[in-house]
């Protein structure tokens, strides 16, 4: 097929409506331990996350659609976390970044939430203590697909 | 695990007088991690700043205690997660002393321990320059200094495996030695280091909107930084040149040429302009370290109840198999006692005090984090300013939350 200007495409609303959706997941920024180092070397231009669509970390979670957790959760920032996911508005993701999101890690302790699948939903879990920058880059990956096959919390969702 | 066990989220605005309750974090972009700042302000103008920690602590300190000598380095590393090689070394250096072996590190060992301590202040000043940059506009140094960064994190993968947390400083030398072609590697670091600090100071250094927003602002004098127990590059751009690697020198310190820099104006200024001196010096070390690594030698102490014996002996020799595996399954004894010793890391002071009771596994492991203390000192210096003073202030005494909280 040849595209030269001038000519139309047809495509079905909802593949459109998709593929912008999933090009432009914006992240909280919210940086809790190590990952956070690791999360921040994603912008960087070594790694570049801006190839995703996914560079414009937003402060408030009222503008971000993905919340990567992004370290060890202490018992007393969970209640933070779960505000923080609840004040994000529909349709949203979460990445558990690192050993210590996904299962507490090493620090299997008091002070530290054993998962944060305890608190909020998670759509992907990343390996790694911390997780390269790569590993991130893919579970950022993931999401996009997850939203183009029409996933829990596409634009145009069947379910 | 429901949450009526855990505190609630504070309460974020109340108000007292002509006052209002502020509460800043612990989600903000610019508290570098999650610290609250409960601000009592008046329009804009900060009256109080009360910052509230805890929301990452770990239980680090506890958790070691249930650990092995050894294993317990793996936790130590992540408190201070921008300089992990400052924690390993310093926990190294408080256990060699229990062991009484500290005269016996080999002096391969000694060199690649200091490289790596100076790696990773610049590493570390690398993410507080790039963020300190990005809390007053300047997005682009971040740019310029995590690609200074990422050729720092390979080294260190190279050398331990890990980009952030190696783990490459063990009691009695090092993980392993240097890899091939390591020193290659270093060498373009080396070559291409000054050029990149010329476009950091370019990018900044003469920069009038910078200058307005870091001189004279969040001033600490050197009372004050006394007071609060201030260390590092806070401490010396108050004037005081108290450096632990000159007053209480360890792993050789003592042989390598570095000027301390200090400056006396004692603002957020200051902070950046020693910090960037820092930087320099600690490229002067690394240089003298790296002609100092062209001699082969051993690079971890040759006793096998401390450290595993080589791997090609286990095969061969029974005695070596059984070290091996006393090692491995229930780790070496240090003898009661206790052992304060100090490094200086990226922030500060940043010291070990351990007790043993002669088991396996350490009695207690207190660590004094210079962040903590270093942070403290925004009481002191927060009140009668502007919020957005504040962030500068934050930035330039750069506090990491995994050795505040611990």
């Amino acid at each position: 097929m040849t595209v030269s200007p001038g000519h139309f495409m047809l495509a079905r609303v909802d593949d459109v409506a998709r593929w912008a959706q999933s090009s432009s997941v914006w992240p909280l920024t919210m940086g809790l331990a190590c990952c956070a180092i690791e999360m921040m070397s994603v912008t960087s231009a070594e790694y570049d996350i801006a190839r995703l669509g996914s560079e414009v970390f937003r402060s408030s979670p009222r503008q971000a659609d993905l919340m990567i957790v992004s370290g060890r959760v202490a018992q007393k920032m969970g209640p933070v976390v779960k505000r923080l996911y609840d004040q994000m508005a529909d349709p949203k993701w979460v990445i558990s970044m690192g050993a210590c999101a996904s299962s507490g890690g090493v620090f299997d302790n008091y002070a530290v939430i054993q998962g944060i699948d305890t608190i909020v939903p998670v759509d992907v879990y990343v390996p790694g203590c911390p997780p390269t920058p790569d590993g991130l880059l893919y579970a950022v990956n993931l999401i996009q697909q997850q939203i183009r096959e029409g996933g829990r919390g596409g634009i145009v969702a069947s379910a | 695990m429901t949450f009526s066990s855990v505190l609630p989220a504070p309460d974020v605005v109340s108000q007292s007088g002509n006052t209002m309750v502020l509460s800043m974090g612990p989600q903000h972009p610019s508290t570098h991690g999650v610290l609250q700042l409960v601000l009592e302000i008046e329009s804009e103008n900060v009256v109080k700043v009360d910052p509230e920690i805890g929301y990452l602590h770990t239980g680090i300190e506890k958790s070691c205690e249930g650990l092995f000598w050894t294993q317990a380095q793996t936790l130590v590393e992540r408190m201070d997660y921008l300089a992990p090689s400052s924690n390993a070394l310093c926990y190294a250096l408080v256990v060699e002393k229990l062991l009484g072996i500290t005269d016996r590190i080999p002096e391969r060992a000694q060199i690649i321990r200091v490289l790596q301590m100076e790696l990773t202040r610049i590493a570390s000043h690398c993410v507080w320059l790039g963020t300190h940059g990005i809390d007053l506009g300047a997005i682009s140094v971040f740019f310029y200094c995590f690609d200074l960064r990422e050729n720092i994190l390979d080294l260190q993968e190279a050398a331990g495996g890990a980009r952030m947390h190696p783990n490459y400083i063990r009691v009695g030398g090092l993980n392993g030695d240097l890899p091939d072609g390591y020193l290659a590697k270093l060498d373009a670091l080396i070559e291409k280091f000054p050029g990149r600090m010329r476009e950091l100071r370019g990018l900044l250094q003469a920069n009038p909107i910078f200058q307005d927003r870091t001189i004279d602002v969040g001033i600490l004098s050197p009372e004050e930084a006394l007071a609060w127990s201030v260390t590092g590059p806070a401490l010396r751009a108050s004037g005081i040149a108290y450096d632990v690697r000159k007053a209480f020198p360890y792993s050789g310190y003592e042989t390598y040429d570095f000027d301390v820099p200090t400056r006396i104006e004692g603002d957020a200024y200051a902070r950046f302009l020693v910090r960037l001196d820092e930087m320099d010096q600690a490229m002067r070390i690394i240089e003298q370290c790296r002609k100092r690594l062209d001699a082969p030698g051993p690079v971890v102490i040759d006793d096998p109840k401390v450290a595993l014996p080589p791997k090609e002996t286990i095969a061969l020799s029974m005695e070596a198999l059984i070290h091996h595996f006393k090692l491995i399954s229930e780790g070496f004894r240090v003898p009661p006692g206790d052992v304060y010793q100090a490094v200086e890391g990226p922030r500060g002071e940043l010291g070990y005090y351990i007790v043993s009771d002669g088991e396996n596994r350490p009695y207690r492991v207190r660590t004094r984090p210079p962040s903590l203390y270093n942070l403290q000192a925004l009481k002191g210096i927060g009140p009668g300013n502007l919020i957005a003073d504040l962030v500068v202030m934050i930035g330039s005494l750069d506090p990491v939350f995994g050795e505040v909280d611990r």
